[in-house]
């Protein structure tokens, strides 16, 4: 077996064939999921286990899920400018020009 | 330093045994510390490692009460694992074999075969399952109560070997050979596990815990269908038995001792 041959079949067993999930945990007094990290699983039921040795080994968790990095689909960073920066400077889409009665005031 | 000597009594070995186990297999698992083939599962065999060192930690420290209320004294649980000898450990032999099916290449490939050490992991889980599940009724409170922790723990280190033993056996035509010789080599180490003597007996009488007779059926219910998935084939009953549980122990023993007692035998009583 050449060098070559060798190396390739030493990645297609390897760590790395297996897909990327990311983790959301949901801790014990929060309200929502929250991602909190990644890991390489082979399927979606040894992701959860994995993501609980890794991520919830201290009482962070009461719940989990997994998602497939690939099966994520992501905002362009490119489109940043476009997509994000002019928030700032148009104040009227922000409901700031209302007067809230007291009773509601920490919304 | 000198070793301890224990006054016989049938409690504290019937508590020694199962302290022993958990304490022995950790050892073992701890091997896989920083080697295991994917980092995620790394860190599952060392947790599954420390979950055991927590269980054997409370038995130990149960055991020496017992064996101070028996009038001998009272030991703490570092002078139980660590200045007991050889014939005074008495953790059933399967799980103090090297983390290997062939043992002559052993020293070439530690930490080892990564089959063998998850068949093994659900052997002693389902067996540690079986007896958390029984001691939840047992007259002594406190054991009942490790029992309760310990059950949660053993429920999901046999979830997580299982699956891996299904994944393995029912995988490739490797991973399946490979998984069938760590069973082949583990299994005559699996009589032992259910064989009853006269410590089995007095607990049973006395309420303290079951027979390792009574096991059997639970394990084998557990085990069957996981082996069935893995397709693989249980091989034939051998009269070979061991004798770990009666203190008498393989050659491998020694050296997994000799390397966990080390530090507290060159160092009394040295804390962290």
């Amino acid at each position: 077996m050449s060098a070559s041959e060798s190396q390739s079949k030493s990645t297609a067993t390897g760590a790395g064939e297996w897909p990327l999930w990311e983790v959301f945990v949901r801790s014990r007094a929060g309200l929502d999921h929250k991602h909190c990290g990644s890991l390489h699983a082979a399927d979606a039921a040894m992701a959860v286990q994995l993501a609980r040795e890794v991520y919830t080994r201290r009482q962070e968790g009461a719940s989990v899920w997994v998602v497939k990095a690939s099966d994520i689909t992501a905002s362009d960073p490119r489109d940043k400018d476009m997509y994000f920066d002019p928030m700032e400077d148009k104040v009227y889409r922000h409901p700031t020009f209302y007067k809230l009665p007291d009773s509601v005031d920490h919304m | 330093m000198t070793s301890i000597t224990l006054k016989p009594s049938a409690d504290v070995q019937y508590v020694l045994r199962l302290a022993d186990t958990a304490l022995i297999l950790a050892q073992r698992l701890s091997e896989w510390c920083g080697h295991a083939p994917v980092l995620e599962e790394d860190i599952a065999l060392t947790n599954m490692s420390l979950d055991l060192v927590g269980q054997s930690r409370a038995l130990l420290t149960h055991a020496g009460q017992l064996h101070a209320r028996a009038g001998g004294k009272a030991f703490d649980e570092d002078q139980l694992a660590f200045l007991r000898d050889e014939r005074d450990f008495l953790n059933p032999t399967l799980c103090e074999l090297p983390n290997t099916a062939d043992e002559a290449t052993h020293r070439r490939n530690r930490p080892g075969d990564f089959a063998f050490t998850v068949l093994r992991n659900l052997m002693v889980a389902t067996w540690l399952k079986q007896v958390w599940a029984k001691l939840a009724a047992s007259t002594d409170e406190e054991l009942a109560a490790i029992a309760a922790k310990a059950i949660k723990e053993a429920r999901y280190h046999q979830q997580h070997n299982g699956d891996w033993v299904v994944r393995l056996g029912d995988g490739t035509d490797e991973s399946h050979a490979r998984m069938q010789r760590a069973l082949e080599r583990l299994w005559p180490y699996v009589a032992e596990l259910f064989e009853d003597d006269a410590v089995d007996e007095a607990a049973a009488q006395s309420g303290l815990g079951p027979r390792a007779s009574e096991l059997r059926q639970g394990w084998e219910a557990d085990v069957s269908p996981v082996l069935a998935a893995a397709t693989l084939g249980a091989p034939q009953a051998s009269p070979f038995r061991s004798t770990g549980r009666r203190g008498v122990h393989s050659e491998h023993m020694g050296y997994l001792l000799a390397e966990m007692q080390t530090l507290q035998r060159t160092h009394p009583g040295a804390v962290w």
